[in-house]
């Protein structure tokens, strides 16, 4: 194995073992750190422009969370402690969204949510 | 005129002890009779749960097993259908919860119950505690011709049944004659009712391609406290009422918080369903509120 290939894979493992995975972090497009733990998350609502697409970044002060907002392409996670989670979130139309934890994490679980506004 | 065999016994005036003792022949005269029968789902009882959507959570569930009690013809069988306690954090509290419910249900006439674990029940452990004092999560049974698999999509917290019992369910209806009448209990709507507010099975749609080659597939859930009705293809979802509070239509406001105790009708929105497995591959649904109005 060529040695490019062997870093590109150790590249790969470390990214796997520690949860950051690796998300093309184009240098436009902003990233937005998100602290989940039981039962709400920081920040609960987000503002974004429409077509401007964002990194979120994911992390559990507790136990393990899901982030899920089920009216986007692809943008779901597992938050486990100690790791970062990124998400691309691609904001396409204008309007008021929930994003929400989607593995059941305790008695309050049902009202651990949030609110994606995306605007013009 | 055809006459079923409830109709019948209800003519008759005879109770469900005959019922049981097997003069369902004499009702028709043809088979229809044999297959024909009916079961009670219940829902998401939430033992444990304390608060102002129900000023009276102790007492809720006893009235509607005195309510089932009180059907003129027993039903065949019951199920619970998730939900039998509130969630909490502390595993001893928990096996307390689910001891409790299991105490209450003693007071059933009908003793041949079924049971499957609610998220609030099995999502913090795995279904550890539910194993302990119920059995298994997933299993199959069958009635009258009628073949039950009880499917688990909550012991995952991320809601998945997951591979293995995929692949179970798989191998099971492949046993199955594809013209077998199907029917599936289960807690969470294995279709996206509405994910946004976790009102779905992420791995449903595998379950519910394995139902499609079956003509009679049929789904009965919980989770949501409210009635729904739904197809996918040609199976029905069925989802039943809460039995402690009342949930919100789907996306119907911001929050899916239960819906406010109202004074004025106690109870409103809780309730039973009785199913009329009927021929060929007809339910008849009926509903039952706690209380009578």
């Amino acid at each position: 194995m060529k040695r490019r290939a062997v870093l590109q894979a150790a590249a790969g493992a470390l990214a796997a073992a520690t949860g950051l995975w690796a998300l093309p972090a184009r240098p436009q497009e902003k990233v937005i750190k998100i602290t989940a733990r039981r039962f709400t998350y920081l920040p609960r609502e987000l503002t974004l422009k429409k077509g401007v697409p964002v990194i979120l970044e994911l992390t559990s002060a507790d136990v393990v969370m899901g982030f899920s907002a089920p009216d986007f392409d692809n943008v779901r996670a597992d938050i486990v402690p100690g790791q970062v989670a990124r998400v691309r979130l691609v904001p396409e139309k204008v309007g008021t969204f929930t994003f929400l934890c989607d593995i059941f994490c305790g008695d309050g679980h049902e009202q651990m949510s949030g609110t994606i506004h995306v605007v013009v | 005129m055809s006459v079923d065999r409830r109709q019948f016994l209800k003519l008759a005036g005879l109770g469900g002890v005959v019922f049981a003792s097997g003069l369902a022949g004499c009702a028709t005269s043809g088979a229809a009779a044999e297959d024909e029968f009916y079961f009670v789902q219940l829902s998401d009882t939430h033992i444990g749960f304390k608060g102002a959507p129900n000023p009276d959570p102790a007492g809720t569930l006893p009235k509607a097993i005195a309510a089932v009690n009180a059907l003129e013809i027993q039903p065949d069988f019951i199920v619970f259908t998730g939900d039998l306690t509130h969630t909490t954090d502390d595993p001893k509290e928990r096996r307390q919860r689910l001891a409790q419910f299991k105490d209450m249900i003693g007071a059933l006439k009908n003793r041949n119950i079924r049971f499957m674990p609610g998220e609030h029940d099995g999502s913090l452990d795995k279904s550890e505690a539910f194993k302990e004092l119920f059995g298994e999560t997933h299993y199959t049974f069958d009635h009258k011709g009628v073949h039950f698999i009880v499917l688990d999509n909550v012991s995952d917290p991320a809601a998945r049944l997951g591979e293995e019992q995929l692949a179970w369910m798989k191998a099971d209806l492949e046993k199955q004659p594809k013209d077998r009448r199907i029917v599936v209990l289960t807690h969470r709507p294995l279709f996206p009712l509405y994910p946004q507010w976790d009102w779905a099975t992420r791995d449903g749609d595998q379950a519910i391609q394995l139902l499609m080659p079956f003509r009679s597939a049929t789904v009965f859930y919980g989770h949501i406290h409210q009635e729904h009705h739904f197809k996918t293809a040609h199976i029905e979802h069925h989802a039943a009422k809460g039995l402690m509070f009342p949930l919100p239509a789907a996306g119907s406001q911001p929050k899916r918080l239960p819906l406010p105790w109202d004074a004025a009708h106690p109870y409103r929105g809780l309730g039973f369903r009785e199913v009329d497995a009927e021929r060929p591959a007809e339910y008849k649904l009926t509903e039952f509120p706690v209380v009578k109005a």
